[in-house]
């Protein structure tokens, strides 16, 4: 087991594996890439010296040098609309939104700029960015820690939205964020930073170690952005999910003790239709699981679309299991987060109310 | 290729990043800093032009020298029972401060941050302003709160989010809002009061009122737009607010030239919008009281607004999550050239006569008592988890009248 704040080893070539949860697994993404690739940078605030509030890039500025990894003012949207810069120049940043409920001071630079740099100059300037920022609950970090944007940008045409769920997916993934040729926007659930955690907030949960998928190659390797994982396969009911309710949705699938098949869709935009389709057509129910309110969050698209692809095959309406219409209330952390016995009273009812 | 307007370097560019001064295991060293000694800088008349006084951006307004003795041009005389109410209050912020980060560490909330060595400007100025003037704090200000009496036991239950908490369970620890007490309501994102208040004391000038407010906003957090708004707003419309930034030298790991502090001081940027600008010494009660009353003065006199700049020192960590000896010399904060505010105050009374030891121990002694009965009172009420205010508040007031959405979905909770 490695040491939880050991830097990852820098070797890009490297083909050792090696336990490691989710901040090391994206401190290894970043680092391999920047060993292997001079344009690759890393700016954020206090992530340069310090590596991060949540130390994700740790050490990279002691091994790749101050202009590779370094502070930047407070200021998302300076910090963004400079990456642009740098990306139309022909480097491909890679910065840190210190929390994704600060992401909105760059929204303009975000939407109005990076979204629309190739379209709207006939493929003269691209912005080969990657925005990383933690998302999410289950840290007692109030309304403005805690926050789920990723529907703002998924109805944005020409950004990707990126959300792993484990060390290995979050590696390989920020590795083909880097690589990729338009912006991503990369949120990384923080409440999984340390462990799995599947949403029983009383109970231990084990740590990352003990996870298949905490088991990571030290050198490099692509996941590819677009492509769903089916995290267990069942007969009677898909759950659709990304982040930290890929793991609540196991929880509550097992709780429930229903028969379902839980795919973590991992990339939003693109988002794997076939994989999607494929399944519900098997089981014929679905139910949708996220964070963010339910208001136009991604499951209300999710839900459109399984509607318009496999209605014919549905025994019951699709259901959604997401946050509530409010702010993040501090004190009802757990009556706000979308916990396994609300995912496990879903798949009842689609079991039962359908036909 | 050999067109004229395709100019080449004849040197490769290199890229410049800021670094501070001192890391962990180096010596402290202020010698970057530009310290006036007390008494030095002028004080221009409240009606002087922006740009006849551009040289106070630059210098630093102390009035309490080495000994204690307040001198020069800005002292603004106050009477003792003033200078004691002050100490006190400071003293009170600290306790207050030293016993809420224990009870983070006990379990009892889930975050806390403390304003340790920058008591002097949230008290100083509290004191000063009526509550009628609102002001728009960020998160180091709560010396704001109890300078003006507000009750610590309130500010403990909305620490612990429990069931007495005033603004019902809903807020992170330390974002109080008490209207009454002029404290507009904390926004975790930083530097956003800043331009409101702009807006808040527009509407006052607006409405032919007499109040005025004030805001405050951290080094780091000048980077923001919003706080390049306020100026912009502020400058236009001759606003009758105070903007403050607390230049406490650190951002939690970034230090204040990543905010491009090093360049030029935080109080000149006020140049450009053409908008008076005072430096001032944060660590100097009296320093702090008599920039802000010249501020006051010009608001209320409808000469609109003036950027003041507190040359402080963060003296604990940003905050429960941090751990400063990670990124900065151990030592710094003792070795911090301009003192404690509290310490200072307290020189200053005794040499005048006003204050000896067993005062000051006393002071301290009623302070802490003062904050053990309030934290029994709260902590009677209950501390994070273990009573909170009912469940159904958490679907209230996201809008003014009822949603069919927050019905249904708080009847789905059971509540
Ligand atoms: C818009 C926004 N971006 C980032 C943060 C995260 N954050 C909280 S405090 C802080 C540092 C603020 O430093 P400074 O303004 O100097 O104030 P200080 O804490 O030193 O008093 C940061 C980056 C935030 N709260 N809001």
């Amino acid at each position: 087991m490695v040491d939880q704040n050991a830097a990852p080893a820098s070797e890009a070539t490297g083909a050792g594996i090696q336990p490691m949860n989710m901040i090391q697994a994206l401190n290894s993404a970043i680092d391999v890439k920047m060993a292997e690739d001079p344009d690759v940078l890393s700016f954020g605030e206090d992530a340069g010296y310090f590596g991060g509030v949540f130390r994700v890039t740790d050490k990279l500025q002691q091994k790749h040098g101050l202009t590779r990894s370094f502070d930047a003012p407070i200021s998302e949207c300076g910090i963004v609309a400079a990456a642009i810069g740098m990306g139309a120049y022909g480097l491909r940043p890679v910065v840190e939104i210190q929390f994704a409920d600060y992401i909105y001071p760059a929204y303009d630079q975000i939407v109005s700029e990076a979204a629309k740099m190739r379209y709207r100059s006939g493929g003269q300037f691209t912005s080969p960015i990657t925005i990383r920022s933690p998302y999410g609950g289950g840290i007692f970090g109030g309304q403005t820690h805690s926050q789920s944007p990723e529907s703002l940008f998924t109805h944005i045409a020409g950004l990707k939205v990126v959300i792993p769920s484990n060390p290995y997916d979050a590696k390989g993934l920020l590795t083909a964020a880097i690589e990729d040729d338009d912006p991503v926007v990369f949120f990384e659930p923080k409440r999984l930073y340390n462990g799995p955690f599947d949403g029983w907030h009383e109970k231990p949960v084990s740590p990352w170690k003990t996870q298949d998928l905490a088991q990571v190659p030290t050198g490099k390797y692509v996941e590819p952005i677009g492509k769903a994982r089916v995290m267990r396969e069942g007969n009677d009911v898909t759950i659709l999910a990304y982040g930290t309710m890929v793991w609540v949705a196991l929880a509550g699938a097992e709780h429930a003790g229903v028969d379902a098949e839980v795919i973590d869709l991992r990339s939003l935009v693109p988002l794997d239709i076939e994989t999607i389709e494929a399944s519900v057509k098997k089981t014929g129910r679905c139910v949708i699981v996220h964070e963010a309110p339910k208001t136009s969050g991604f499951g209300g698209e999710l839900s459109a679309l399984v509607q318009e692809r496999c209605f014919y095959h549905l025994e019951a309406p699709v259901a959604r299991v997401t946050g509530w219409d409010t702010p993040y209330p501090h004190a009802f952390e757990w009556e706000y987060f979308p916990g396994p016995q609300r995912v496990a009273d879903a798949l009842k009812s689609v079991m039962t109310g359908g036909r | 290729m050999n067109d004229k307007n395709m100019k080449k370097n004849s040197q490769p560019l290199s890229l410049h990043v800021p670094e501070p001064a001192g890391r962990p295991g180096d010596a402290p060293d202020f010698g970057h800093l530009v310290l006036d000694a007390a008494g030095a800088v002028e004080r221009p008349e409240v009606g002087a032009k922006p740009y006849e006084m551009r040289d106070l951006a630059f210098g630093l307004i102390r009035v309490l020298d080495d000994a204690g003795e307040a001198v020069g041009p800005w002292n603004p005389r106050l009477d003792p029972e003033t200078l004691r109410r002050g100490l006190k209050a400071m003293i009170l912020t600290r306790a207050f401060d030293d016993r809420m980060h224990r009870a983070h560490r006990q379990g009892k909330t889930s975050f806390y941050m403390k304003c340790t060595g920058e008591e002097a400007i949230a008290v100083a100025q509290g004191m000063l302003l009526s509550r009628e003037d609102m002001g728009f704090p960020t998160y180091r200000q709560q010396g704001l709160l109890i300078a003006r009496g507000y009750p610590l036991v309130d500010m403990m239950n909305q620490i612990y989010s429990n069931a007495a908490d005033p603004i019902k369970g809903r807020q992170l620890p330390i974002m109080y809002s008490a209207k009454d007490h002029g404290f507009f309501t904390i926004s975790g994102n930083l530097g956003t009061q800043v331009p409101q208040a702009v807006g808040w004391a527009m509407a006052s000038a607006y409405k032919g009122d007499d109040k005025i407010a004030i805001s405050w906003i951290g080094d780091g957090a000048t980077a923001e737009g919003d706080f390049h708004n306020a100026l912009t707003f502020a400058s236009v419309y001759r606003a009758p607010v105070i903007l403050n930034v607390v230049n406490n030298q650190w951002a939690i790991s970034s230090f204040m030239g990543i905010a491009g502090g090093l360049e030029t001081t935080f109080a000149s940027k006020a140049i450009g919008y053409g908008l008076p600008a005072l430096r001032v010494d944060g660590n100097d009660f009296l320093a702090v009281w008599a920039a802000t009353q010249w501020a006051e003065e010009r608001a209320r006199s409808n000469q609109g607004a003036t950027v003041i700049e507190l040359f402080t020192y963060r003296g604990a960590p940003h905050s429960t999550s941090d751990d400063p000896s990670r990124y900065r010399p151990g030592d710094e904060h003792d070795k911090w050239p301009l003192g404690d505010p509290i310490e200072r105050l307290r020189q200053h009374l005794v040499l005048i006569g006003e204050w000896d030891d067993d005062r000051h121990a006393e002071a301290l002694k009623a302070a802490v008592e003062q904050v053990r009965a309030a934290g029994k009172e709260a902590e009677a009420i209950g501390t994070l988890g273990q009573s909170r205010p009912s469940v159904k508040t958490m679907f209230e007031e996201v809008y003014a009248t009822e949603d069919w959405r927050l019905v249904e979905q708080r009847r789905e909770v059971g509540v």
